[in-house]
């Protein structure tokens, strides 16, 4: 665990708005809506709020969201670098903040309208220098080339990876056929009602040849979720508690963000393997992992990130889902709300969500009882767990 | 269809108007003598915040790609080939591979620099197979 805040933070309410193409209102009021609809979950109210955290990316202002929630006094804020993978780390900066007494209810937001507002899969030539915190890249090495957009940039370490491996695209439709079953029954998710089979996805067009067709690509949504963090004793008083086991955030020297082409061996997902060393160093081991939510914006990076966080060797994560491991009957079931793939993309905080429904035994696709669950988004993650 | 000129910063100057010249170069530390790509304004090995801009020979290999279909911007042609070279002297750089057929594209392949011009007048190392002829 990051220093030692293990246990000493829990999730305490959960809540967002709906998930659609076109929500029709600005990222502050859905920001507003799932942080209402969380707290009513907690039974707290906006009285009780005095700290917020999202990510660099996000468009809400704090102040505004302020205006509009009637908070009286915001003791702490913080923000979590650039975007989906830095989604977890808010876990870890609202734990420390009222582990640590800076803040007593924390609420962590995203919203986003990634399909009627500023589209991520849109090729747009950016002409800043850096990626100035928007979550992107540094695109002054790539708008020049073409390459400009998350697929492309990842493409080059996924084409890399089939290489290293002798992975396939239909070892990657594998994955997305199971995304999608999960996201056919699950009436939030933009695929429901719609499973696929590999020979769809296979002939689904090329965005990113040899790793991404259309199908491995993330649902750009719009919406928000919310999340409501507060010190373990305090969570005892609220009505299902889920406890923050372990919180960690790997940024190395050497890795960019999603232009993360300068390592040696990108076939590797080097910050998940770091912060899989965190996560697992405090007592726990993968085989007390029930569920797991894995950041899966394009489908070779769920199997890279699967391999890199030890549930499988390198190179192993096509056979362990060719064998059914992330199936309800497999040994880690995976994303079972669809995924960012199959139910949408709220930039990984809706998969956090997820996990929270499964341990509390409220979700769609409801596991046997499952007890604790990962979710993992590149360079961040958590563990979650069910008091007993 | 022009390509987007490069964006110019005081930490990158020196490679773009070098590949105006038609010269690919690397920053190389002053004190360590550590090649480093993108360019940055100091070595994180050694501190130094002086360096020289080298010539590199401009050969390499492809150390990865993707053919790019959708979505498409109208400043270039597709599918666009985007290519990591890993140049002989070490330095890897995010690149187009041209003068190939995108089913020819594979890992390993040797290339060699070529330059491309781009809006503003300006050029941007780009890449073809080793022994093409231009
Ligand atoms: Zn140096």
């Amino acid at each position: 665990m990051s220093a030692g805040l293990g246990g000493a933070a829990a999730i305490v309410g959960i809540g967002q708005t709906e998930f659609s193409k076109a929500a029709g209102r600005s990222e502050t009021q859905l920001a507003s809506e799932a942080i209402v609809a969380a707290l009513l979950d907690a039974g707290l109210t906006t009285d009780d709020v005095d700290g917020f955290v999202s990510y660099t990316i996000d468009p809400v202002e704090e102040t505004e969201l302020v205006r509009a929630l009637g908070t009286p006094e915001v003791r702490w804020s913080s923000r979590v670098p650039y975007g989906g993978g830095g989604s977890q780390g808010v876990l870890l900066h609202a734990a420390a903040a009222v582990a640590g007494g800076a803040a007593r209810v924390v609420v962590a937001y995203r919203a986003i309208k990634a399909r009627s507002g500023e589209r991520f899969g849109r090729a747009k030539v950016s002409t800043r220098p850096t990626s100035a915190h928007s979550g992107s890249t540094a695109s002054q090495w790539c708008s020049p080339f073409g390459v400009l957009t998350p697929a492309s940039w990842m493409a080059l370490n996924a084409t890399r990876y089939m290489h290293a491996f002798g992975v396939t695209s239909a070892d990657f439709g594998r994955a997305v056929v199971q995304l999608r079953d999960y996201a056919a029954t699950n009436p939030n998710a933009h695929f429901y009602g719609r499973p696929i089979t590999l020979e769809d996805h296979q002939s689904s067009r090329w965005i990113a040849e040899p790793a991404i067709r259309l199908f491995d690509c993330c649902q750009e949504t719009d919406g928000a979720v919310a999340i409501v963090i507060t010190a373990s004793d305090r969570a005892q008083d609220t009505v299902a508690p889920i406890e923050i086991a372990a919180a960690g955030n790997a940024g190395l020297f050497g890795e960019e963000i999603a232009s993360d082409h300068y390592r040696p061996n990108l076939e590797v997902m080097e910050g998940s393997v770091a912060l899989a060393t965190q996560l697992f160093g405090g007592g726990f081991t993968r085989s007390d992992i029930d569920v797991a939510m894995i950041y899966d914006a394009f489908t070779p990076v769920f199997l890279m990130q699967l391999e890199a966080l030890g549930f499988c060797g390198f190179g192993e994560a096509k056979d362990f889902i060719a064998d059914g491991q992330i199936s309800p009957a497999g040994s880690l079931p995976c994303n079972t709300n669809g995924g960012l793939i199959g139910e949408g993309y709220i930039h990984g905080l809706n998969l956090t969500v997820e996990a929270v429904r499964q341990l509390r035994g409220t979700a769609v696709n409801q596991l046997d009882g499952p007890r604790t669950a990962l979710v993992a988004a590149s360079r961040t993650g958590v563990i979650l767990q069910r008091p007993l | 269809m022009t390509r987007p000129a490069p964006t110019i910063t005081d930490d990158n100057r020196g490679f773009w108007e070098a590949a105006h010249d038609g010269r690919l170069v690397s920053q190389q530390c002053s004190g360590c003598g550590q090649l480093r790509h993108p360019p940055r304004p100091m070595c994180p090995y050694c501190h130094s915040i002086e360096h020289e801009l080298v010539e590199l020979a401009g050969t390499g290999t492809v150390y990865s790609y993707a053919i790019l279909h959708h979505p498409q911007h109208p400043a270039f042609s597709y599918p666009v080939i985007a290519v990591l070279v890993d140049l002989d002297e070490g330095v890897r750089l995010l690149s187009n591979l041209v003068g190939v057929e995108p089913g020819d594209v594979h890992i390993d392949m040797p290339v060699r620099v070529t330059f491309d011009e781009t809006e503003a007048g300006m050029a941007v190392p780009v890449f073809e197979p080793m022994g093409s002829s231009t």
